[in-house]
């Protein structure tokens, strides 16, 4: 079909108008339509995150009061108050420890775990399923499943070690036994029993992200290192592990931050006496929990919140600095 | 003819290697995957056979499932979760590619500074917010509603980001032949570039449905009424209601981690591809 004359006349007319139009706006009419597309997104960031975020530091210098004109500024006083409270210091100190644990042992056993997923072929995605199904199990779960395991009577390990110390014991080797342990009930392996836990539950989490980095070396390093003659530990030493460089400063800080922040294990693995036996499982959060919801002390919960902040903040660029000069290989 | 022997040599010294690597990664699955096959083992074991150390049941029962299913509150959580996991992922999937797609592909004033913005809020742990959260809560009557169990995970800046790298590696011409075709500048958005960002999106969704269905401290402050818990909430609080019923509570941690089992075992591919396009590899 042709087209009429009057089809052609409005087509020109369009032509004739759409330049100008365009000319126009075109600068303008994209920045209103991206923000208009960002309108829900930042009303979100601004009410939900930003503002939330500063309340935060608000809250922590008032004394709470469900009315907000009934809270009176107290300043820095419940900063001082950390100073002196022995259960914060103690939460404190066991959240470091956490870290101390938690955040080595996943990197070591990520990169062996993740090297070794590399190098065989076979049966790849049943392990890679294996080791990653803890980190898709809910904490609640995971807690029961060690709580069990640990318990003193009943569990497994005990269990197990009562029958090595009978084995070792009719051998004629009882300096081998391994006595029967209080493990949650013993606030000197509480926090170890836990940490085990935890890196237990994230250890996929590091797998993944080891493999996409191991993923990402271009295989002719490796080629070009086997042609200089260099054996399988020595191209882990120089090609691997330089390569991986940025991808474990990623794991390193990603898995303190969660550290940190740790609260799930904690709370569920114990859950009648959270932070238990004699506070040696508290970790920071289960500690501002504690104080913001069960004794409703906002304001002081609140300041607990801005030093868990300024910790993590402080780790985390300390951590970028420390590990990113030894990038320069 | 020595270069021959050379390279059988460090074949047969690799093949060495791998059978290490075999056994040390069957000897890990083992430790990794045992406390799994005991929770769903004990699930199928009846009371009495709960505390003795024999892995398979003796008598194989589904009593513990359907107690759970028919006598406590569970099917409840679980539907809750489902909502809650569902509404966060839809609206995650949409705004983290929307904004993504606008601070790539869009050019506007204040672009590089919104993005800033969006970026920092990663730095603020959950902690530091859940207070401000549950004050705006109460005040505006979100408590026990799953407006207030969805709203903190609706656009994580986490997602923006991811999005965001995937939205960079679309040619910038494919937008420009589309905008001289007449498509909408909505239309590039949902017409062309969302099914380009595929790969992106599913680990996204996967990510984000696992962290959701997971999340526990938020729940647990926001959901008051029974209810209204989500699963991981409602086990927690479980023990209370079961006393030690561990076979219950096996039982309801099995049916827990059907979820997010099948979408790991349906998507585990598009994880990894997820996690190499974040950047990661640096």
């Amino acid at each position: 079909m042709r087209p009429t004359a009057t089809d052609l006349k409005t087509a020109d007319a369009r032509e004739a108008v759409r330049p100008r139009r365009r000319r126009l706006s075109l600068g303008t009419r994209e920045a209103l339509w991206a923000y208009a597309f960002l309108l829900v997104p930042l009303a979100f960031y601004g009410f939900l995150r930003i503002y939330p975020a500063i309340q935060s530091f608000n809250l922590s210098l008032h004394k709470w009061n469900v009315d907000p004109a009934q809270r009176t500024l107290v300043g820095l006083d419940y900063y001082r108050e950390m100073l002196s409270d022995a259960k914060l210091h103690q939460a404190l100190r066991n959240t470091v420890l956490y870290a101390a644990i938690v955040v080595p042992a996943q990197l070591v056993l990520g990169l062996t775990i993740a090297v070794m997923l590399n190098a065989v072929r076979r049966l790849r995605p049943l392990f890679r399923a294996i080791y990653f199904s803890p980190y898709v199990t809910p904490a609640a779960a995971v807690a029961w499943v060690w709580g069990w395991m640990y318990s003193v009577n009943f569990g497994i390990l005990n269990n197990a070690f009562i029958a090595w110390s009978d084995f070792v014991t009719r051998l004629g080797l009882p300096w081998l036994s391994i006595p029967a342990q209080g493990f949650l009930n013993d606030p000197h392996q509480a926090l170890p029993a836990v940490a085990a836990v935890v890196v237990w539950q994230q250890l996929g989490f590091q797998v993944v992200i080891f493999l996409a980095g191991l993923q990402g070396i271009p295989r002719m390093f490796y080629d070009a290192a086997a042609i200089d003659g260099a054996g399988g530990l020595q191209r882990f030493r120089y090609v691997t592990l330089p390569l991986l460089n940025p991808v474990m400063v990623f794991s390193v800080i990603i898995s303190t931050i969660a550290t940190l922040q740790l609260f799930d294990q904690v709370v569920n693995i114990n859950f009648t006496d959270q932070g238990g036996p004699l506070g040696t499982t508290l970790s920071i959060a289960v500690y501002m929990y504690q104080q913001a919801f069960s004794k409703f002390q906002i304001g002081y919960a609140s300041a607990v919140t801005v030093l868990l902040f300024v910790l993590i903040l402080i780790v985390t660029l300390v951590q970028l600095r420390l590990l990113q000069r030894r990038v320069e290989y | 003819m020595v270069e021959m022997e050379t390279f059988g040599e460090s074949r047969r010294r690799a093949d060495a290697g791998t059978v290490v690597a075999y056994v040390l990664l069957a000897v890990g699955s083992v430790a990794m995957f045992f406390p799994f096959v005991w929770m769903v083992l004990s699930a199928f074991k009846p009371i009495r056979e709960i505390f003795q150390l024999t892995l398979l049941p003796h008598a194989w029962t589904w009593a513990n499932f359907r107690q759970v299913l028919f006598h406590t509150s569970f099917p409840r959580w679980f539907l809750n979760s489902l909502v809650v996991a569902g509404i966060s992922t839809v609206s995650v999937l949409f705004f983290c590619s929307l904004v993504g797609y606008t601070l790539t592909r869009l050019r506007f004033p204040g672009r590089s500074v919104l993005f800033v913005i969006i970026l920092s809020t990663l730095m603020v742990p959950t902690e530091m917010l859940v207070i401000p959260w549950y004050v705006m809560s109460t005040q505006y009557h979100w408590v026990n509603t799953y407006w207030g169990l969805a709203f903190p995970g609706l656009i994580p800046a986490f997602g923006v980001f991811l999005m965001r790298q995937f939205f960079q590696t679309l040619p910038r011409d494919l937008f420009d032949a589309g905008r001289v075709d007449g498509v909408s500048e909505f239309g590039l958005f949902w017409r062309i570039g969302l099914p380009l960002v595929r790969p992106g999106l599913a680990a996204l969704g996967i990510f984000n449905f696992v962290g959701n269905w997971n999340a526990f401290l938020w729940p647990l402050i926001i959901a008051k009424s029974p209810a209204m818990r989500t699963v991981p909430v409602g086990m927690a609080l479980f023990s209370g209601e079961a006393s030690t019923q561990w076979n219950l509570i096996m039982a309801a941690s099995a049916l827990a981690i059907v979820p997010v089992l099948l979408v790991f075992f349906i998507f585990q591919r598009q994880i990894i591809e997820g996690v190499v396009l974040t950047g990661v590899k640096g």
